[in-house]
């Protein structure tokens, strides 16, 4: 039941990003293979945060597969407003989860939508690796340019 | 066989940090940078706080009406009138400092950025980087047929990015008090928001996105949609809880990192 299954991903997809504490890599190793968001398609209808970690059970010998496409969820109100998680499934698994803030309510929210999500492992990247032109950061000091990614940037031609 | 692309670039310590131009267009004298240069040391002597002489000190202390300075002074403090005015009073170039002395620090780099870039294109280039202190205006493109890629840094550790943008014809500005502390407060308070760890604005003028970010940064979470809200504008913050917030169109300048 593909349709079934998608709205359970949906839901286990809006614990896994908003009832996780996810932390930056600054103390962890970035670019960890960190399977936050593959990792628990689980197809039960109501999933708890306290469950995720347990063994889930799986239906069928082969795994739960699903249909490709891609899905919204309901209305997930919390601490930052009102969310919806919006999945894409290629090949059977989710390869995209995004959580999408709804207008504020205040003047002017009408056209405003912004977009709310967790700084993820293993989204974030090696500055030297990135082929960047050009960094964009809080003002840095004469001194503390010297020994910026923007230093190496400006050196790294001819 | 591929042709190099030509790339100059120099750096120099102007206004307290480096400022880099990175020039692409082969054709173009290498001149308009020594230009551009002149002109950023100009307005560091005219405008800095820090410089007991500058014209802005000296106004600061009575020592001069505004008449008696230079046009780009008057020009400067308007805009600094404006922001006030559309800040609601948060970012407020009167009220900025401890002392009360006069210091429109706040809008004087992007400013000063903006109009080195209008005498690079003068000089014909359509090409080209500015990076000053880690606010850009990107200029055409660095080689055909790509846009310039901008690294937006991570702000709990220098070596990494939180994102990567795309961006021609474009301005980027970020503040944060990652390196230099909680110098950015709320001028109607004085206190400093703690919500937010970096913001990023992108849009057409680098005196607006650097004067929004630095009073978005100020406004704390409420700041990504103000800064939203101005028309042409597009902002991405990082919050003290790691998480990012941006706005839509801000979502199709991303092309890796967080928000993809």
């Amino acid at each position: 039941m593909p349709t079934r299954a998608a709205v359970a991903i949906v839901a286990t997809a809006i614990a896994v990003v908003l009832l996780f504490s996810f932390k930056t890599p600054a103390q962890a190793r970035p670019r960890t293979p960190a399977a936050d968001v593959q990792a628990t398609p689980t197809p039960s209808a109501s999933p708890s945060p306290t469950d995720s970690s347990a063994p889930t059970p799986t239906p069928s010998p082969t795994g739960p597969t699903y249909k490709d496409g891609q899905y919204t969820g309901q209305d997930f109100p919390n601490q930052f407003g009102d969310t919806q998680v919006k999945i894409t499934i290629s090949g059977g698994r989710i390869t995209d989860v995004q959580a999408v803030q709804l207008p504020f309510d205040r003047p002017r929210s009408a056209e405003i939508s912004q977009y709310a999500s967790p700084l993820l492992h293993d989204e974030v990247l090696q500055a030297q690796s990135a082929q960047i032109d050009s960094l964009s950061g809080a003002t840095y000091t004469s001194d503390a340019y010297a020994q910026s990614v923007q230093s190496a940037l400006d050196q790294a031609h001819g | 066989m591929v042709e190099a692309v030509t790339r100059r670039v120099r750096v120099e310590q102007i206004m307290g940090t480096a400022i880099s131009i990175d020039l692409r267009d082969a054709d173009v004298d290498g001149e308009s940078i020594e230009t551009a240069f002149a002109w950023l040391r100009q307005v560091d002597a005219r405008f800095s706080p820090y410089k007991p002489a500058s014209e802005i000190s000296r106004l600061g202390r009575g020592e001069l009406i505004l008449d008696q300075c230079h046009a780009d002074v008057a020009e400067v403090l308007s805009l600094c009138e404006d922001l006030r005015r559309e800040t609601d009073g948060v970012f407020n170039a009167w009220r900025c400092r401890n002392d009360g002395r006069l210091d429109p620090s706040g809008v004087v780099k992007g400013w000063a950025v903006e109009r080195a870039a209008e005498l690079i294109e003068t000089a014909g280039a359509h090409n080209f980087c500015i990076n000053a202190g880690g606010d850009i205006v990107a200029r055409g493109k660095p080689e055909p047929g790509r846009d310039w890629r901008i690294g937006i840094r991570h702000p709990r550790d220098g070596s990494l990015l939180a994102a990567v943008v795309q961006v021609t014809d474009r301005a980027v500005a970020t503040s944060g008090n990652y390196e230099r502390g909680d110098h950015i407060t709320d001028a109607r308070t004085g206190v400093p928001n703690r919500e937010l760890r970096s913001l990023t604005v992108a849009g057409p003028s680098l005196t607006l996105a650097d004067a929004y970010a630095t009073a978005g940064f100020a406004m704390g979470l409420d700041g990504v949609a103000w800064v939203t809200a101005r028309p042409g504008y597009a902002a991405y913050a990082v919050t003290v809880d790691d998480r990012v917030r941006y706005s839509d169109a801000f979502k199709g300048l991303l092309v890796s990192g967080t928000g993809r």
